[in-house]
């Protein structure tokens, strides 16, 4: 590591790079801070771009996480519109598209996911489109005038917010999901089924174990061709199937890659003086005993505070448990901890009651929980999941006995 | 245009102009105010934007939803005066509002 650092350059301007500007400043960092992020607006609020923001509910201005005036008050130089092409690791240098070349003693990769696209016939006609930025949220919402079919390729968060979203609006949706489940990737099937319930009853075709052979039409999309010859016609198509981690730079400068860019706790990366945060980063999951990448609001704060703290030395804040949310309809589902590995599943509460939750444990310890309109299972849950404390399973599927109870009785 | 007031844990004030039909979060934010994070960008599904409402205000502002309640009751240093500034809209009685900042939001 290089002395006490001047310049600190941060490539991508989404919730983590935004995060690592704050915490720098916060933290008493006097040098230059320069932020770089290939989108027109500063940074900004993602998850209600599936939600409210599609909605119409939200102006853009509402989601931006800092005011303008706030950078150049903060001697932040934000730079927008223009993304990095090249990391020179041993120059300490980042080449931009504008052709600007920015020296650093320290350089944050923040650069995020992309959505994955479907290598299928007619993947590029008009009218299919993702959702993850602004831009594409605006064209989503000139296409979505009620009555107009609206058809969402991936049952995960946000094909089913945006789902929702559609039925409110007065579109006639459907949503196809290659596996057997909705929310397959981040829930187990208890709440799978009650999404799937919730939003058939709204009057969304949701399919399930849908195989898409290719998408119709001359110039714009007209229809999603199943693998069984059903043609499902569609004025706009929603593809929602996961992303990409943003890699590719740090891959060519020479960092260590896998599914992301490897990072230590610190969020430092095979080069001392490179931090990778937020989506991109493939980081240690303390809870867990392993590492991954997560995709959420938590990660991207997160990552941006430890990486701040690194870079200056200071206490790391605590760990979180991971947490997520997603607002469908009138329901609230939040979630802490990652499910995958349960050995165990107990329902609490009555889906039809519209407020349950779903308690994962592995060998007896809480690893996670599902929280449909149930914040005191959310809350007391995060805080056993990050624990990784021993409940006992009868307690939590006994509603006579609080969770503040059963926060109060759990053991490590 | 309703004046809000924000106290924070030092006892120093801050007043700002709000809008009505934002809530006093986002109007702590858009004007930098310190000691609110607002993690999950209103969204009731963090408890990182507790505030103590002045109690001359508690009729006015009204009382938490269940869901809210729910995220209070187990946020660290809850007071009976404790709300998610996510959760209060501004209206034009709320002119004077003030509103306190916790130490710590973690």
């Amino acid at each position: 590591m290089t002395g006490a650092p001047q310049r600190i350059v941060i490539i991508g301007a989404g919730q983590a790079g935004g995060q690592a500007a704050y915490s720098l400043r916060l933290g008493g960092f006097e040098g230059e801070i320069i932020l770089v992020g290939d989108e027109p607006a500063p940074p900004y609020q993602r998850p209600p771009l599936s939600k409210a923001y599609f909605k119409g509910e939200l102006e853009a201005d509402r989601l931006f996480l800092k005011p303008l005036d706030y950078y150049a008050e903060n001697r932040i130089e934000l730079v927008t519109g223009d993304a990095a092409t090249a990391i020179d690791l041993p120059g300490r240098q980042v080449a931009l598209a504008s052709g600007r070349q920015l020296g650093w003693d320290r350089l944050v990769i923040a650069t995020g996911a992309r959505p994955r696209k479907l290598a299928l016939q007619g993947a590029d006609l008009d009218g299919i489109g993702e959702l993850r930025t602004l831009a594409d949220v605006d064209r989503l919402k000139k296409l979505g005038v009620p009555g107009a079919r609206m058809v969402v390729i991936g049952a995960g968060y946000i094909g089913l917010e945006a789902a929702a979203v559609g039925q409110q609006l007065g579109l006639k949706v459907t949503v196809l999901e290659a596996m057997p489940q909705v929310l397959s990737r981040v829930a187990g099937p208890e709440i799978g089924a009650f999404y799937t319930h919730i939003h058939r009853e709204a009057g969304t075709d949701v399919r399930l174990g849908a195989r898409i052979e290719a998408f119709e039409g001359v110039g714009a999309v007209t229809g999603v061709k199943l693998a069984d010859g059903e043609v499902i016609p569609a004025d706009f198509v929603l593809v929602g199937v996961g992303v990409l981690p943003n890699m590719e730079l740090a891959l060519e400068a020479g960092l260590m890659c896998g599914n992301g860019v490897v990072v230590d706790a610190a969020m430092r990366t095979s080069h001392p003086d490179v931090y990778a945060i937020g989506d991109v980063a493939w980081r240690p999951l303390v809870h867990y005993g392993r590492e991954g990448r997560l995709e959420s609001v938590h990660n991207a704060i997160e990552g941006g505070k430890l990486a701040a703290a690194d870079i200056l030395g200071k206490t790391p804040p605590p760990l979180e448990a991971p947490w997520f949310w997603s607002d469908q309809f009138d329901l609230k589902l939040q979630t802490a901890g990652l499910w995958t590995g349960a050995d165990e599943r107990v329902v609490r509460g009555e889906p039809a009651s519209r407020a349950f939750a779903v308690f994962y444990l592995k060998e007896g310890h809480l690893i996670a929980v599902d929280a449909v309109n149930s914040a005191p299972e959310y809350i007391v849950g995060k805080k056993l999941v990050a624990a990784k404390a021993k409940v006992a399973p009868g307690e939590l599927v006994d509603k006579s006995i609080s969770m503040k109870d059963i926060g109060a009785r759990a053991s490590n | 245009m309703p004046k809000i007031t924000y106290v924070d844990s030092s006892g120093t004030e801050r007043t700002v102009e709000g809008k009505n039909g934002m809530t006093v979060m986002e109007t702590a934010i858009k004007h930098n105010v310190p000691g609110i994070d607002a993690d999950c960008g209103g969204a009731c599904a963090c408890a990182t934007c507790h505030v103590y409402v002045d109690p001359a205000f508690s009729d006015k502002v009204g009382k938490p939803s269940a869901m809210e309640q729910s995220m209070l009751d187990f946020a660290e240093n809850v007071k009976e005066t404790s709300r998610l500034s996510c959760q209060i809209k501004i209206r034009e009685d709320l002119d004077g509002l003030k509103v306190t900042t916790p130490e710590s939001q973690h």
